[in-house]
């Protein structure tokens, strides 16, 4: 079967060139067919190869599949292969499977769309992409899915180009990417140089004896691949993006910029684990951006009334968490935060589709309100969801948010504050979480008569994939429950041979801390379900019992909320730090140095030629006296020198 | 044939030139018929080449070498190694696609407009075949005079200017580089007793390192003013906007890399220890370029100029790889060199076409063109991504390799130069959002046609190309690496080097040798090899 490896990325490409060659030949139902079958069929050997994944020993569960030699020149030698461990094996189930869903729910929800087979040809290509980034054996191999993710985003953010601000959004998303990449070519450049290869396997073997722990080479290293990580998982400084890449058709928020191309970064530290270990400094960097960008999302989540503005801002503070657990190395806790927040948040993001689907394209919440009764199964699934990531007990979100704050306290690389941080986020997560529920479906019908006419539940396509997202959601838990319960942890086992250094790490430290603290450990778990039950009481308070509560509030902090409202005003400060200081500049050097100096010098030299020549050619009048004057007029000169010189 | 083969690519759009002589001059289609297979045949005799090359042998290969004016050592000799060979087809690509490209859109002077173009592939082929310094500079001389009608003829409403410019630019080089050439003449002849322009005989002489100063220096000169490298650009954007589409191309796509690939031939193997002086400066030259180049580009109003001044900034790289004297950098700047030639010249098609429909190139007449024109925008997408460096197009290669090169070669001038990557994106992005993107906000626009079959057939081979490259760009690079050996050693040859970075070098010449990493510094031994 792992012959087979290939597959799993290769059947969406196929995809992809199929629709992509016969664009606009092929009927609706063909394209949407093969679109969907491609990344099913790769859904299905994925299961397969993880299943006879787990049947092997622990220690052989690494398969490595070499198609052929990419790139070579000097030493260097890159492969296109691919890398199957258990880590690449979650990661493909988790692309494919939710990709599946996604992909069989935009037949409903695209079904209006003139572009439709445009649409499935870029979402196969992302596919490709995203299975190529988390199944490639080497660095450089991976950047071609890095990038390649990038570019799908680009397309499918601007996939309306006929908008201004959808095609704005989607370059914003691919420059704002890029400056991430800048930093990830340079930090795989110092890899290359020293360890000599991009190999993952090779570079995980060899780093530990050519990089000094803790040196200023790997730190720089490891903090450089972050700032890639930073601009693909949208963290503070480069998380402007996100928000604006609502502008794409709502699955394409939910695959790309929820469930899988944004927590690229994350897989890509888990995968660099060996190498983040031996600079605790970076780890550190790592740690305090991912709390600090949990925590600033998820206050401007508050104050947004755009449905999926919520959901994004959302999105960028989950991704803070998985950050702020590989910071405080347990990156198997990041990656099983990966896992839960791709299901629940596909499924909030699908649902809220589902909800603008049937408002006729809204996504105001303050336009919507009482939903509830007209689209049942939708409400139903997102309050799951809702529940989810606000980390109820029982769903899956509790147990992985719940170990990524257990871990940010007790980690050798955590500490309180960090804990604090997470703790806090929790809190208003499920406040403004509760928010939208309450804003969309309870209350008062706010939608124009119009609108409340068309109201209706969405197709079957739409609404299956909702369900078992949400039956996901809620039992997609249970793989990772905390060893305080008296139960094994499956996802920290299954993940172990790849994250051997961490978790030999945490563990000897956990001995020495005392052998795991269980009172300490269920207390702070109680702390924040008793946290998170407050926000959602006064999140009903606020936006369901007495939403003139919520005005006096938001007058009483005006000013507070025009700031949260705006976003912090991050746009308008790169606006005007970054972008018109370089377009000005850029003109400066156009028209003043490349015009008027450079070329201003050329010509100038030109003009000074022919001005001389001209000067030179009244000399030349052609006429025979002229010339026999100063002809004469000289040997008299010569004649008197010689004379009476 | 294995003698004669380089003469037969080189001369054979010269006898395309001689029939097109005895055409009549109103007889367009014929004209254009025996231009097409003349330069399809040079096509396929440089794919014959391909095959004839031996990828896994050092040195010049194919070689003729036959006594010409014998009072003089001139000879009539010809040879190519790798970097020769993939610019030799590169060139004869781009000159079948050029012709096909002007198959509308030149209307007066047909007749002149092709001999033009026949004799301007002759010079170029001729430029990457000689090894003969004196045949060199002939060949470098003769491609002038065919562009510079291509440009004052058939270009735009400044074209006088801008061919006059071009000229004057590049004779100012040229000369230089003819001094520099005798200079070298005679003293070859006071070191040996025989006079030789023979480029392979010439590397035996020591040069003085004074002496290897100025000449690198007037050598450099020329070939910087036609790379071109920053501030002897100003000729270009002037150049690029004035000339036909085809002229554009092969401007873009060939002549430019006249400059780097003197670099390469010349300058590098011949003086090395000026090589290693000039370094310094000429590397940030080229960050310069990179940079310069890129911001200027963002805010051009016409597509033709901007891609004009993108061509300067990937020049840069092309300059920077080759000045980081490792393997990484100088093949990625080879290969940098062929994809340039793709992706540019692809540029300039593709604005020539929508210039043909709209006479103008005015980034604001544009807008909304993925609407009236799909398969333009389809194909244009490609083409931009490969000119910023995607991965599995053909850009990511050739600029990976130069960044990963000049990186070990340069820590700072790496960070520097990779900051490039963000521009070029900048920039093309944002000229495909005004031009394709958005509403059809012009009424002239809303009834364009898409791509013709003639059009599409132009486009194809470079798609192609784009991503074969990208994806299996191994049968180049294995072709250029023993030339790149060959240039890295003669480099090491030079004196003034430090120790240390000539132990890098030769580290680095050792490497390819033996493909497990020779980890250790080299032994005495190895040091007398390279020798």
């Amino acid at each position: 079967m792992f012959e087979y490896l290939y597959l799993v990325p290769i059947l969406p490409l196929a995809g992809f060139l199929i629709n992509g060659l016969l664009l606009g030949r092929l009927p609706r139902p063909v394209v949407s067919f093969v679109a969907c079958t491609t990344v099913g069929l790769s859904f299905i050997v994925s299961l397969l190869l993880f299943f006879e994944l787990k049947e092997l020993p622990v220690e052989a569960r690494v398969i490595e599949q070499v198609l052929f030699p990419w790139i070579s020149a000097g030493s260097l030698h890159a492969n296109i292969g691919f890398l199957l461990d258990p880590l690449s094996a979650v990661m493909i189930l988790v692309v494919t499977g939710v990709g599946f869903l996604i992909h069989i729910y935009s037949i409903g929800y695209m079904h209006h769309d003139p572009c439709f087979g445009r649409y499935f040809t870029y979402m196969n290509l992302f596919m490709f992409s995203m299975l190529v980034l988390v199944l490639a054996d080497n660095y450089l191999f991976m950047f071609v899915g890095w990038e390649g993710v990038g570019l799908c985003s680009y397309l499918l953010i601007g996939f309306w180009y006929e908008k201004q601000s959808a095609s704005d959004a989607g370059k914003k998303a691919f420059i704002v990417n890029r400056i991430g990449d800048f930093g990830f070519l340079i930090g795989m450049f110092i890899i290359f140089w020293q360890v000599g290869s991009l190999d993952f396997r090779t570079v995980m073997q060899t780093a530990p004896e050519v990089f000094v722990a803790g040196g200023a080479l790997i730190t720089a290293a490891c903090l450089l691949m972050f700032v890639g990580a930073i601009g693909k998982s949208a963290q503070i400084p480069l998380f402007v993006w996100l928000p604006d890449a609502m502008e794409g058709p709502t699955p394409v928020s939910a695959l790309i910029h929820a469930a899988t191309m944004v927590t690229a970064g994350v897989y890509m530290i888990a995968r660099s684990n060996v190498l983040y270990l031996m600079a605790p400094d970076a780890l550190m960097v790592v740690a305090i951006i991912g709390g600090a960008t949990a925590l600033f999302a998820a206050t401007i989540g508050l104050a947004q009334n755009d449905i999926k503005r919520v959901l994004a801002y959302s999105t960028v503070s989950q991704l803070g968490y998985m950050f702020l657990a590989c910071g405080v190395a347990s990156f198997t806790a990041g990656i099983f935060h990966l896992m839960t927040h791709a299901f629940f948040k596909a499924l909030l993001f699908l649902a809220a589709g589902s909800v603008i689907h049937a408002m006729s394209n809204e996504q105001d919440m303050r336009k919507m309100g009482g939903l509830k009764k007209y689209v049942p199964i939708t409400y139903a699934t997102m309050l799951i969801a809702t529940l989810t990531i606000s980390g109820i007990p029982g769903f899956s979100g509790f147990f992985s948010k719940d170990e990524i704050l257990w871990k940010a306290f007790s980690s050798p690389y955590g500490h309180p504050i960090l804990w604090v941080i997470g703790f806090v986020t929790a809190g208003l997560t499920a406040f403004y979480m509760f928010r939208l529920i309450y804003l969309t479906f309870h209350g008062r019908e706010r939608m124009d008569d119009h609108t409340r006419k068309h109201l209706h539940e969405s197709p079957k396509s739409m609404t299956v994939p909702l369900m078992a997202l949400a039956a996901l959601s809620v039992v997609g838990g249970f793989v990772g429950m905390p060893h305080l319960f008296g139960v094994t942890n499956y996802f920290e086992h299954w993940l172990e041979p790849v994250m051997a250094g961490a978790s030999q790490d945490a563990a000897s430290h956990a001995l020495a801390a005392g052998g795991g603290d269980t009172g300490l450990e269920l207390g702070l778990m109680f702390a924040s379900v008793l946290l998170v039950l407050v926000a959602i009481f006064m999140a009903r308070k606020f936006y369901h019992q007495k939403p003139e509560l919520a005005t006096q509030m938001c007058e009483r902090l005006s000013g507070v909320h025009r700031i949260l409202l705006n976003k912090y005003y991050v746009d308008e400060i790169y606006g005007a730090v970054v972008v018109r200081p370089l377009v000005n500049g850029s003109k400066f050097l156009w028209r003043i140095v490349d015009v008027l100096f450079i070329d201003g010098f050329l010509n100038g030299l030109a003009t000074v030629y022919s001005d001389i020549s001209q000067l030179l050619r009244t000399g030349q009048t052609g006429r025979v006296r002229t010339y026999a004057t100063v002809f004469v007029t000289g040997v008299a000169v010569i004649l008197a020198l010689m004379l009476f010189g | 044939m294995e003698d004669t083969i380089l003469t037969l690519i080189t001369f054979f759009p010269t006898i395309g030139v001689l029939l097109l002589l005895m055409v009549p001059k109103e007889r367009h289609d014929s004209i254009k018929a025996v231009a097409l297979i003349i330069s399809f045949v040079t096509m396929l005799l440089s794919f014959m080449l391909w095959s004839m090359f031996d990828p896994m042998a050092n040195g010049m290969q194919l070689e003729v070498n036959l006594p010409w004016i014998v009072s003089f050592g001139i000879h009539y000799h010809m040879g190519i190694d790798g970097i020769s060979l993939v610019l030799i087809v590169m060139t004869t690509i781009l000159s079948v696609l050029s012709i096909l490209s002007s198959w509308r859109s030149i209307t007066k002077g047909v007749k002149g407009f092709f001999i033009s173009m026949l004799l301007l592939e002759t010079g170029m082929l001729g430029v990457f075949c000689a090894l003969d310094l004196f045949m060199f500079y002939v060949f470098w001389e003769v491609m002038l005079v065919p562009m510079y009608f291509l440009i004052g003829v058939w270009g735009g409403p400044r074209r006088i200017y801008a061919a006059i410019k071009f000229v004057l630019f590049t004779m100012f080089g040229s000369l230089l580089m003819l001094v520099a050439i005798l200079y070298i003449l005679f003293q070859y002849q006071a070191f040996s007793g025989e006079y030789s322009f023979d480029m392979i005989k010439l590397l035996s002489m020591p040069i003085p390192y004074r002496e290897q100063l100025w000449l690198f220096g007037a050598f450099a000169l020329a070939f910087a003013i036609k790379v071109p490298l920053w501030p002897f650009h100003t000729w270009l954007p002037d150049a690029h906007v004035e000339a036909p589409t085809a002229g554009s191309v092969i401007l873009a796509g060939v002549l430019l890399k006249m400059g780097t690939y003197g670099f390469l031939r010349i300058c590098l193997p011949m003086f090395p220890d000026a090589t290693m002086t000039y370094l310094p400066y000429i590397c940030v030259l080229s960050l310069i370029a990179i940079i310069y180049g890129a911001l200027v580009a963002m805010v051009q109003k016409d597509v033709k100029s901007l891609v004009a001044f993108s061509s300067v900034s990937h020049m840069g790289f092309v300059m920077l790889g080759i000045f980081a004297l490792n393997f990484q950098g100088l093949q990625g700047a080879v290969l940098q060199m062929i994809n340039h030639g793709i992706s540019t010249g692809a540029l300039f098609l593709l604005v020539g076409m929508i210039y043909e429909r709209r006479h103008t190139r005015m980034i604001s007449e544009f807008g909304g063109l993925a609407k009236v024109m799909p398969f333009f925008a389809a194909v244009f997408m490609i083409i931009t991504l490969s000119s910023i460096g995607l991965p599995l197009t053909n850009g990511f290669v050739g600029e990976f390799l130069i960044l990963l090169g000049v990186f070990k070669a340069n820590s700072l001038y790496g960070i520097i130069a990779t900051s490039g990557v963000i521009l070029s994106a900048c920039y093309m992005l944002w000229m495909y959002q005004r031009v394709i993107f958005g509403k059809v906000t012009k009424p002239e626009n809303e009834k364009l046609n898409d791509l013709s079959w003639r059009e599409k057939l132009i486009m194809v081979p470079l798609v192609l190309l784009v991503f074969g490259i990208g994806i299996y760009p191994q049968p180049l690079l294995e072709r250029i690496e023993p030339a790149v050996k060959q240039v890295l050693q003669h480099v090491s040859r030079a004196q003034t080097v430090r120790l240390d970075e000539r132990y890098q070098i030769q580290k680095v010449v050792h490497q390819s040798e033996n493909p497990t990493r020779a980890m250790s510094g080299l032994t005495q031994g190895d040091e007398a090899c390279l020798r």
